[in-house]
């Protein structure tokens, strides 16, 4: 008989949900294998991460790796997380959403979540459209870009994330993509150690949605574009970070900074007020 | 009426979703606003083409929730536009309290609905939970069973909305009506309603004639106010018959307010609403060949409940067994419309065995032999006083 090497990964798969619901080509698998190694090499307790998700195909994420999970309504992963992270100070809480989950109906939510500096890390899949409905215009879809809802293009100019999280006062802002996910991966590394709120934004690929409609023939060609588009720039401001199809997608940690978390805040507010004690 | 077809129409394969859209181009709406939810999506990317080819002028709006949508259709009908949008599901529970805004400012907005099951545990697939939920909002509901009536039942939504001034939302299967394809006729050049759904002034938002809408009503007068939804309400009865009638003069096509279906000589009649009709005429076909009396029937407007047809059905009705696609937890018959059933029955001094069957949660497939088996058990009159949550694994 052959032996059958199992994938280094493997213990903190769902292996029987698999195959997975991603296309062939989809960038989603890359930010799952970067997250998993960097929680193998941080070596964090399996039953210490807790994975929350809204809809989306990003969103699947939960529903195939091995921590405990919940699989919620669109857009709203992160007050959910926000619940399971005051209940359970303990646990690392980690959302996975798209674009569409996170930076559009649950964009209120990811302001305030960086305002409160929630103690949180939200990884965000930007693939420019709503992909799991067919591939609808998004408010992350570039001006350039044609989707099944704007023949013509958008109406109106993209939002980018990184800018308006750190403008919210996140303390912990990249953006990645998946052309480089060892540095997705110790960017990850680095969220799980920072406290308060980590943002971390992944420009990905989806060949069959947003690739084919204009004109990537493969996935190849997709992810050239995006291995092209991003541009590391170290050490700039979040507000001279680019995000602009045409020319640049700039990649980096913009900012990363202590302040007191959400929790931290709370704590304080509980002694000043000389309530419970611990 | 070939001579009409002829005409007027062109006859075209369509998803009840693109039934729906090719209605909103015909019915020329002016503003369109939408967020994307299986199974609604295509409605939108179909207008999207509409509009982005010419063939529709007007206003599409991206917006960022089905919350912002029911804003936007509300902020656009209330500045005179005739307003239209889409969704399901989720995406109607999110508009929840817009929904009581929009019908609370007599906006005639219309909306359709690719009903779908409601989450936890996730489900895409069609039942019709929340079109159910949306019972006490105060607005019209139409539930369609064929691609076609989807078409004209949204033309005729706008005659009915703009004449008594409630919103009215038109909802069909989610998946086995709004992916599957079925031969159309639409109008074959613009403007062939124009007349039917005629421009009619009605308050709007006007600089030189200022009005405040949805402004503060107090105790004094909230009351009375929430009384003219009441009415309004009632009104859309006698509206919607008149609507259907109509249009099946003019177009060739009526549908009534409760379809009927080998009622006659029947010792049982299958009482359901929406795509799931078809399944039921079939399987009464078959039974009747078989030489088992059974007949069905379709409530087609579900609010306003229509009394009238429901009393001359139940005249002729010896029982009736109810199959419906949601249930409403906590009641022993949980059945929504075998609820609103044996309510209006206890009002009116009706007497006839109704028997509530659950069927088709999250689109558990019932064919035409569960219909039969149902059919069975309630002509055996051996059936429990609750809700039977037919076929479900305990």
């Amino acid at each position: 008989m052959e032996e059958t090497l199992a994938h280094p990964l493997e213990k903190y798969l769902r292996t029987e949900k698999l195959p997975h619901m991603w296309c062939p080509g989809c960038g989603i698998g890359t930010v799952v294998q970067a997250f998993l190694r960097a929680v193998d090499e941080l070596k964090i307790e399996q039953d210490k991460v807790v994975a929350v998700s809204g809809i989306g195909c990003t969103g699947r994420i939960p529903q195939y790796i091995k921590f405990d999970g919940a699989h919620v309504l669109h857009g709203r992963a992160i007050p959910v997380a926000l619940g399971i992270k005051l209940a359970r100070p303990d646990l690392k809480v980690v959302v996975f959403g798209g674009d569409g989950d996170l930076a559009s109906i649950g964009g209120n939510h990811l302001m305030h979540a960086a305002r409160r500096n929630a103690d949180l890390i939200v990884i965000m899949v930007n693939n420019f459209i709503y992909g799991l409905t067919g591939g609808q215009v998004a408010p992350t879809t570039p001006k350039e870009a044609t989707t099944y809802t704007s023949p013509y293009g958008p109406d109106s100019k993209p939002l980018d994330a990184v800018k308006l999280v750190s403008a919210a006062g996140g303390t912990f802002v990249a953006r990645w993509s998946t052309a480089y996910p060892v540095l997705l991966k110790e960017s990850i590394k680095r969220a799980f150690s920072h406290r308060g709120f980590s943002f971390i934004e992944v420009i990905s690929q989806c060949p069959e949605l947003f690739g084919r409609i204009n004109n990537f023939k493969s996935t190849y060609e997709i992810y050239q574009k995006i291995k092209k588009v991003g541009t590391i720039r170290r050490g700039i401001s979040p507000y001279d970070a680019k995000y602009d199809w045409n020319s640049e997608i700039s990649l980096g940690e913009f900012v990363n900074f202590e302040a007191p978390s959400y929790y931290d805040q709370l704590r304080e507010i509980i002694e000043k007020a000389k309530g419970v004690k611990e | 009426m070939e001579t009409i077809a002829k005409s007027i129409w062109k006859r075209l394969p369509l998803s009840s979703n693109y039934a729906v859209a090719y209605a909103a181009r015909d019915s020329d709406v002016d503003e369109i606003a939408a967020y994307p939810i299986t199974p609604q999506t295509t409605v939108v990317e179909k207008l999207s083409e509409f509009i982005a080819n010419g063939e529709l002028l007007a206003e599409m709006v991206h917006v960022e929730s089905e919350h912002s949508a029911m804003s936007a259709s509300i902020g656009a009908s209330a500045a005179g536009a005739r307003a239209f949008t889409a969704t399901s599901s989720q995406g109607l529970e999110l508009m929840h309290e817009l929904l009581h805004i929009a019908s609370g400012m007599r906006l005639p907005i219309v909306m359709s609905v690719a009903a779908r099951a409601l989450s936890a545990p996730l489900s895409i697939w069609g039942d019709y939970s929340d079109v159910m939920n949306t019972r006490d909002t105060s607005w019209i509901t139409i539930i369609a069973s064929s691609a076609q009536e989807v078409y004209d039942s949204i033309v005729q939504a706008y005659r009915i909305a703009e004449s008594v001034m409630l919103p009215v939302m038109v909802a069909y299967d989610g998946f086995m009506m709004s992916h599957t394809y079925e031969p159309v006729f639409v109008s074959e050049k613009a403007g062939l309603f124009r007349d039917y759904i005629p421009r009619k002034g009605r308050v709007v938002l006007d600089t030189k004639k200022p009005v405040t809408m949805g402004a503060v009503a107090n105790p004094d007068w909230y009351y009375e106010t929430k009384y003219q939804q009441v009415k309004a309400m009632s009104d859309a009865y006698g509206l919607s018959v008149e609507a259907d009638q109509t249009f099946s003069k003019l177009y060739g096509r009526g549908y009534g307010l409760v379809e009927e279906y080998n009622v006659d000589n029947s010792e049982l009649v299958i009482l359901t609403y929406g795509g799931i009709f078809g399944t039921v005429k079939q399987a009464v076909d078959e039974m009747r060949e078989q030489g088992i009396p059974v007949g069905a029937a379709r409530v087609r407007l579900f609010r306003p409940f229509p009394l009238n047809e429901l009393r001359s059905l139940l005249l002729k009705s010896k029982a009736v067994a109810v199959l419906d696609r949601s249930f409403s937890n906590g009641l022993p018959v949980s059945g929504p419309l075998a609820v609103e059933l044996k309510s209006m029955m206890n009002s009116y001094n009706i007497n006839v065995p109704v028997y509530s069957y659950i069927v088709g949660l999250g689109q558990r497939t019932v064919t035409e032999a569960d219909i039969s088996k149902i059919a069975s058990q309630a002509l055996s009159s051996k059936v429990s006083n609750e809700s039977i949550y037919w076929g479900v694994r305990e």
